[in-house]
C-alpha cells in the first residue's frame, strides 16, 4: 500500500507535466493526454504498484475541453489512484488502454460512442449501445439536442 | 436488428441469439459466429432497454435521481438506492443514525437474498429444469413481503434516502425476517437435493465457460463472477461501508473458475446473507431512522465515488457536482457491464449449448448493463 506523497512524487518523476489534485478521497493526477501510454504500463507492471483492476473508465464534457477520468485499484497492494487527461474538444484522441485492462475494450466503446473520444489502436473501436447511424453525434455531450424531447414537447 | 442469419467467407455461421430471447432474461442480442457448433465469436450488442440514466440524471436533484436508479439492476433496487445515498451523505458530510444503518445492511441482505433466489431459479431453468423456479419463488415471495410492508413496494423500493431510510420499519420487520429464516434454513438443503447434486446439472456446468483470475480481473468482473475464479473482491471487505465492519463474514471464494464454481459462489453467499442479518435483526438501535438534511441538497464542487457490493459485484456512483442542486456529470460503473465484456472470452471455443448455462452464471440482468 502506498501513501499520497509517494505516489505523487513517483509520478510528477515519470510524467514531468503531471499534477496532483487537492482535496480529493483519493490520490488524483491530471497528466498530459500524450503521456497515458507509458505510464498506463508502468502503473499496471511495476512490482510496487501492480494498478492491475481498472474498476471505472469515463469522461467529462466541461464544454471547452473533455476529460478521461481513470479509477485504478490493485488488488494485491489494494490502493487506489485516479489518473485524469485533459482533452481538446474538437479533436479528442488518447491511447487505448486495452491492451493492458481488457474492460477498457467495451468501456472505451461507451465513451467513443457517448462522447466522441477516439481511442487509437483499439481493436475495435465501433458503436455499443446505439443503433448504427449514430456516429457522429454524442448523447452525453453537453451540447447534444435530442430531436424528439419529450420533456420540451 | 442488423445481422441476418448468413454465412461469412470462411464457412461460419453467423446467428442472432435476442433481442427476445428466454436465456437472455431481458433484451440482449447476440450475435454469434459459430463453426459447425462451436462458438467462434460472441458479440453482444447492447442498447434495446437503454433509457441513458447518467443524462437523465443530470437535470434530477440529488433527493430525485435515487429513484431512477432503482430502475438500472433492479433485482438490487435497494442496494442501488443505498450506492447513491452514501455518496451524496458522502458529500454532505452527513452522519447516518445507527438504527438507519442496521436497517440498511438488512435491506441489502434481503435483497441479496432475494436476487440469488431469483437467479437460481431462472439459472436451473435455462438448462431445463423448470420446478426449482417455484420453489425459489416460493421463499423469493417471503422477502417481497416484508419489503412491501416496510417499504411499500416490492421491486422498485427507493427505500433509502440521503441521511438514512425512508421511513421506520414495520412493527412486524423483525418477527418476519425472524420467521423467513427459519424457512429459509428448513428449505435450503432441498436446493442442493434439487440441483446441486444432480448429476445432468454438474456435468454441464463443471468445467464450462473457464475464467482464470487474471482474466476475471482484466476484464473488470466483480461478485459472484470474480470470486468464482478465487479473485477476493467484495467491496463489503476490502472497504467496508456502513456496519460491514462490525459484522462477522466470510467472503465466499471458489477456484475452479467455471459455471459451477460461480454458481457454488452464489449459493453459499445466501447463507452467508443469512449469517449477517441474524447478527443484526436483534439489535437494531433504537433512535432517528433518518438524519436531518436540508430540504434542498446541494453538493460542494467536488468529485465523490462510492463502491459498494450489489448481488452482482461492485457498483460505483461517481458523482461530478459544480456546486448545484443537480449533479454535472454522473457515471454509474455498473458491475453487469464489465461481467458480461467477458462473456467473449469464455465462450470462445464451447458449444453453443453452453452459452446459455455461461450466461446464466453471469447473472445477467440487461437493464443494469444498459442503464
Amino acid at each position: 500500500m502506498m501513501d499520497r506523497e509517494h505516489m505523487i512524487s513517483c509520478i510528477t518523476e515519470w510524467v514531468p507535466g503531471a499534477k496532483a489534485e487537492e482535496g480529493t478521497e483519493w490520490t488524483t493526477l491530471s497528466i498530459p493526454g500524450e503521456s497515458w501510454p507509458e505510464l498506463a504500463q508502468r502503473l499496471r507492471d511495476e512490482a510496487d504498484w501492480q494498478m492491475d483492476f481498472l474498476f471505472c473508465l469515463t469522461c467529462i464534457d466541461w464544454k471547452t475541453h473533455l476529460t478521461m477520468v481513470y479509477h485504478l485499484t490493485s488488488t494485491r497492494h489494494r490502493h487506489i489512484l485516479v489518473i485524469k487527461a485533459d482533452l481538446p474538444a474538437d479533436d479528442a484522441v488518447i491511447h487505448t488502454a486495452s491492451h493492458l485492462w481488457k474492460t477498457a475494450i467495451f468501456h472505451e466503446r461507451e465513451v467513443f460512442e457517448m462522447f466522441g473520444v477516439r481511442f487509437s489502436k483499439h481493436p475495435d473501436l465501433r458503436l455499443l449501445i446505439l443503433p448504427d447511424g449514430w456516429e457522429g453525434r454524442n448523447p452525453m455531450k453537453k451540447d447534444f439536442e435530442d430531436p424528439v424531447n419529450m420533456i420540451r414537447m | 436488428m442488423h445481422e441476418v442469419l448468413g454465412t461469412t467467407t470462411d464457412g461460419d455461421l453467423v446467428i442472432n441469439v435476442g433481442p427476445q430471447h428466454p436465456a437472455t432474461h431481458g433484451v440482449l442480442h447476440l450475435v454469434i459466429t459459430l463453426h459447425g457448433e462451436t462458438i467462434r465469436k460472441v458479440d453482444p450488442h447492447l442498447g434495446y432497454i437503454h433509457r441513458s440514466i447518467e443524462k437523465m440524471c443530470e437535470s434530477l436533484t440529488y433527493r430525485q435521481f435515487i429513484y431512477v436508479t432503482s430502475r438500472m439492476d433492479y433485482l438490487s433496487a435497494h442496494i442501488n438506492n443505498h450506492a447513491c445515498a452514501l455518496c451524496v451523505e458522502k458529500g454532505l458530510q452527513v452522519e447516518v443514525p445507527a438504527r438507519a444503518q442496521y436497517i440498511r445492511v438488512l435491506m441489502d441482505e434481503l435483497t441479496r437474498i432475494a436476487s440469488h433466489e431469483l437467479w437460481w431459479g431462472a439459472m436451473a431453468m435455462d438448462l431445463g429444469a423448470f420446478t426449482p423456479f417455484f420453489h425459489a419463488f416460493r421463499e423469493r415471495e417471503n422477502i417481497n413481503d416484508i419489503m412491501e410492508e416496510t417499504c411499500g413496494a416490492r421491486l422498485t423500493m427507493n427505500y433509502m434516502v440521503p441521511g438514512g431510510v425512508m421511513a421506520d420499519i414495520h412493527p412486524n420487520f423483525q418477527k418476519r425476517v425472524k420467521s423467513f429464516i427459519q424457512l429459509f434454513r428448513s428449505k435450503f438443503d432441498e436446493y442442493n437435493e434439487m440441483v446441486t447434486g444432480n448429476i445432468i446439472f454438474q456435468n454441464r456446468m463443471k468445467g464450462v465457460g473457464y475464467l482464470s483470475a487474471e482474466d476475471a480481473i482484466s476484464y473488470g468482473c466483480t461478485g459472484p463472477t470474480a470470486r468464482g475464479s478465487g479473485v477476493s473482491c467484495d467491496v463489503r471487505k476490502i472497504m467496508p461501508y456502513e456496519l460491514y465492519n462490525q459484522v462477522q463474514f466470510d467472503e465466499i471464494l471458489e477456484t475452479g473458475g467455471d459455471s459451477f464454481a460461480r454458481y457454488m459462489v452464489r449459493l453459499r453467499e445466501m447463507n452467508e446473507s443469512i449469517n449477517i442479518i441474524e447478527q443484526v435483526i436483534d439489535n437494531i438501535p433504537e433512535g432517528d431512522y433518518q438524519a436531518k438534511t436540508k430540504a434542498v441538497l446541494k453538493l460542494p464542487k467536488g468529485e465523490f465515488y462510492t463502491r459498494v457490493e450489489t448481488a452482482r459485484g461492485e457498483l460505483g456512483v461517481y458523482i461530478v457536482s459544480e456546486g448545484g442542486t443537480t449533479p454535472y456529470r454522473i457515471k454509474f460503473r455498473s458491475p453487469g457491464f464489465s461481467n458480461l465484456s467477458a462473456l467473449d472470452h469464455m465462450a470462445r471455443g464451447s458449444k453453443i449449448g453452453d452459452l446459455v448455462a455461461m450466461m446464466g452464471t453471469l447473472d445477467l440482468v440487461i437493464p443494469d448493463i444498459d442503464r
